[in-house]
């Protein structure tokens, strides 16, 4: 045998076979099933999954995430649960990305893809990142904060393959000394490798010749969203840059002082790849018709930030066959929602904003345009709906109209309101939703609501993952309903709602299941919530009051299962029960 | 920037006691309208720099605490916006924190287009009945367009005016909402200033200092409306001052 190589074992041809095989396995679903089968194939699996989602930072330490899974290139990061948005939260409650950043700039030199969602990321962070990493590609950051344009800056001067600079919804502050970080893409490299920079929620002016140079040379650009500090003229020029735009965010969509101004709509006949249109953040309704020629071929308009009438809509609507996501402002009333019934027969998604968030007006949409939309857009999959009043017949027929449903949403503004015409609770609509639309995952509910509501979701919402519940139940009866007849129940977030300590045991069988539950000035006791803690070890149990560690009632309980012992980076209004 | 700044206290600490009742235990829904919730338009602090300042001192209170600590995360609570506007009127109900359930930076945006709502610029621009006139300012990227007849003085002009273009203040300005003409020290103080100062195109093609004629006379020859700095303004004053001169 000497001199020659062994053979290899057949324990380790099938490993060979089996990472081979799992390569081709994306879903990680499907991953997680396949690691449970014996431990090669949960070493297989570790040692080819690519694609980490970590849906709670705070369920997996760093170290722990990097030491299973050592050839992960794509990163997914979720930090503060969806109520952190309305200022529910302590500032500085936590998400911090520094203890990431660092595990993965040692254990993944690989990596290319970076999507977070909630986390609190700094300058440090970003400029680490930028360094560490030197196939990095793709940035997202969705909802994020305490970074700042320097770290942006970072970003774009060293990571040389850059593709996707991606901005939604961050809070960026504004730096000591404003940075021109868009100036920061270096000017040496001939032609970047951008397909997408969205930076339409930074809040603060942009060099605006070092972008015009950007686009330019920017062959591969296909998104591009600016912020409300660019003007009609100058999006007209960044247009003829980038004919082969796909996705654009028209900035401030408003005048500026040029005489006379040039021809949008020409820029928009030219744009003949656009299927994505947004922006319009200071909107000057003159200059709508600009985007007719676009029209015809848009599949999203996003409107959400023009305060535009019915009859402002109704001229663009009305050239958008092909739309499948829309979303608006109330301020079209329900004259507008019926025009985007009768055209935009492909509608998928809608969503419509309040302009007006206060609670004793009479508001523009109403059941009316609610219903109007069921009728007219029947493949509708998703909905968010903000009103000042609606009926339980609209929601009913919703039911019965838009069968696909897989998302609904629907706020209705004032608190604890009944049905208008009817004066009864709203608890027969939103079961009817849950009865016939038997794709639903995501639910919010609002209105008044009797437990009774509850019982319909917990009997027929068995696919149900999202729950959203304000204001809302009678007893603790609700919240069981709900715990112990939604097996697929992962996210449940409640506020202001009257379900207490034996609600609370009654989901024992299930938090592990779970990724969190959220409860706030409900009827919970920190004596409950210490039992809980007991009996589940690997539940933390975080209590927030304003009086620090005095009062025994629970003002908000965030509870999540976690694999690591709980954080040390808590704020001291946080109370950790373990 | 000193107009916004003051509305601080009064106003917010009042949103804190009418939001102690709510049902539901009034913890956190109704702690207070510092959460910045249904009423943050109202109590959203503008921010020159947008710096957190104090997010450092606070150490980490929620929006919850006494009075003095409500009004410091008042100012933290708005970190996200530089160009903040004016708070529109109170509401006539109280507020609950975070609800209805729309995140800050669309409900800041939109309390900016409430509050320019008496400016009518959601109206199509038919010129029929208005005397519709077009707005800039030195600095900002976009005009904006304001229909005159929606006001019936200097001094509701002025406070549209500042609500779209927040940087821009009239605080100088007399209790009429007009350049004193007659005091020509106070005049030249404005000037001097880096403050901005609105002036206008009249019919004659002529660039005047906003204030120098009555309101109606005002309303009928304006063409187009500009805002500069102070220092810019200055060669307009002594032509100013004699047209008004020549009209009294």
């Amino acid at each position: 045998m000497e001199g020659q190589a062994p053979s290899p074992l057949p324990d380790q041809v099938l490993e060979n076979v089996l990472e081979t095989v799992l390569h081709f396995l994306s879903s990680r679903r499907d991953r997680n099933a396949a690691s449970l089968v014996c431990k090669s194939w949960y070493r297989a699996e570790a040692l080819t999954r690519s694609e980490l989602f970590i849906g709670n930072c705070y369920a997996v330490s760093p170290r722990r995430a990097t030491a299973r899974f050592p050839r992960v290139r794509s990163l997914t990061i979720k930090g503060k649960p969806r109520f952190a948005d309305f200022d529910l939260m302590p500032l500085n409650w936590g998400a911090h990305f520094t203890p990431w950043a660092q595990a993965l700039a040692q254990s993944y030199p690989s990596l290319r893809r970076l999507h977070l969602k909630r986390m609190s990321l700094t300058d440090r962070d970003l400029t680490l990142l930028s360094l560490s990493f030197p196939h990095f590609q793709d940035l997202l950051l969705t909802c994020c904060e305490a970074f700042t344009t320097t770290g942006l800056a970072a970003i774009a001067a060293n990571c040389r393959l850059l593709r996707v600079l991606d901005l939604a919804e961050c809070v960026v502050e504004v730096a000591d000394e404003e940075v021109d970080w868009i100036s920061s893409f270096p000017e040496t490299q001939e032609e970047t490798h951008l397909e997408s920079l969205v930076f339409d929620c930074v809040e603060c002016p942009v060099n605006f010749q070092a972008l015009e140079r950007l686009v330019a040379r920017s062959p591969s650009l296909r998104k591009l969203r600016l912020n409300r500090y660019v003007s009609m003229s100058q999006l007209h020029r960044l247009m003829h840059r980038a004919p082969q735009l796909t996705h654009l965010g028209t900035g401030s969509f408003s005048a500026s002082e040029l005489d006379p101004e040039p021809d949008y709509a020409s820029a928009f006949a030219a744009s003949k790849s656009l299927v994505c249109l947004s922006g319009f953040r200071e909107i000057w309704p003159d200059y709508l018709p600009a985007i007719y020629p676009a029209c015809a071929n848009l599949t999203s308009l996003n409107f959400s930030y023009a305060d535009i009438n019915a009859h402002q809509l109704k001229s663009v609507i009305r050239h958008c066959h092909k739309l499948q996501t829309f979303w608006v402002l109330d301020s079209i009333s329900d004259e507008g929602l019926q025009a985007v019934a009768e055209t935009c027969k492909d509608l998928r998604e809608l969503r419509v904003f309040p302009v007006n968030t206060r609670e004793e007006i009479e508001g523009p949409v109403s059941e009316v345009g609610f219903e109007a939309i069921s009728r007219g857009c029947r493949k509708l999959q998703s909905i968010l709906f903000f009103c000042q009043r609606m009926t339980n017949a609209a929601v009913v027929a919703m039911s019965n109209n838009c069968p696909d449903l897989v998302v609904f949403r629907l706020c209705i503004i004032g608190q604890y309101r009944p049905d208008p015409e009817t004066l009864e609770p709203m608890d027969e609509g939103f079961g009817a939703i849950v009865m016939n639309c038997k794709k639903l995952t995501r639910l919010a509910v609002s209105g008044l609501l009797t437990d009774r509501a509850f019982g319909y979701i917990g009997t027929y919402g068995k696919l149900i993952r999202t729950l959203s519940v304000a204001f809302a139940g009678d007893t603790d009866l609700g919240l069981k309903y709900v715990l112990e007849g939604c097996p697929n129940l992962q996210k449940l977030e409640i506020r202001d709602s009257p379900f207490g300590d034996g609600a609370l045991r009654s989901g024992l069988h299930h938090f592990y299941n779970m990724r969190f539950l959220w409860m706030s000035s409900c009827k919970l006791t920190r004596q409950a919530c210490q039992e809980v803690a007991r009996r589940l070890p690997h539940l933390v149990l975080e209590v927030i009051n304003s009086e620090e560690g005095k009062a025994d009632d629970i003002e908000i309980l965030y509870m999540y299962r976690s694999l690591d012992r709980p954080r040390d980076d808590a704020p001291k209004v946080v109370t950790i029960l373990h | 920037m000193a107009t916004i700044l003051g509305k601080e206290s009064g106003l917010n600490l009042k949103e804190t006691e009418l939001c102690l009742g709510l049902p539901g235990g009034g913890g956190v829904g109704g702690g207070g309208g510092g959460g910045g919730g249904g009423g943050s338009s109202e109590v959203e602090t503008p921010r020159a720099t947008g710096k957190r300042g104090f997010s450092e001192t606070v150490d980490l209170k929620l929006n919850l605490q006494s009075k003095e600590d409500l009004n410091e995360n008042l100012k933290n609570v708005s970190k996200e916006k530089t160009l903040l506007k004016d708070p529109a009127k109170p509401p006539a109900k109280a507020q609950v924190v975070g609800w209805p359930p729309v995140r800050s930076y669309r409900k800041n945006m939109m309390a900016q287009k409430v509050s320019t709502e008496d400016v009518a610029e959601k109206t199509t621009s038919s010129t029929a009945s208005g005397a519709f006139v077009k707005v800039s300012m030195d600095g900002a990227p976009y005009l904006r367009k304001v229909d005159l007849t929606m006001y019936k003085s200097y001094k509701d002009l002025s406070d549209a005016l500042a609500k779209m273009f927040s940087s821009f203040t009239m605080g100088n300005y007399g209790a009429q909402g007009m350049i004193d003409f007659m005091n020509e020290s106070k005049l030249m103080d404005l000037l001097n200033s880096s403050e901005y100062v609105p002036t206008y195109e009249d019919k004659d093609g002529d660039w005047m200092l906003v204030g120098d004629v009555p309101w109606e006379m005002f309303v009928e020859s304006c063409k187009r409306l500009r805002i500069m700095k102070g220092s810019e303004a200055i060669g307009l004053a002594p032509r100013a001052m004699e047209k008004c001169k020549s009209r009294s």
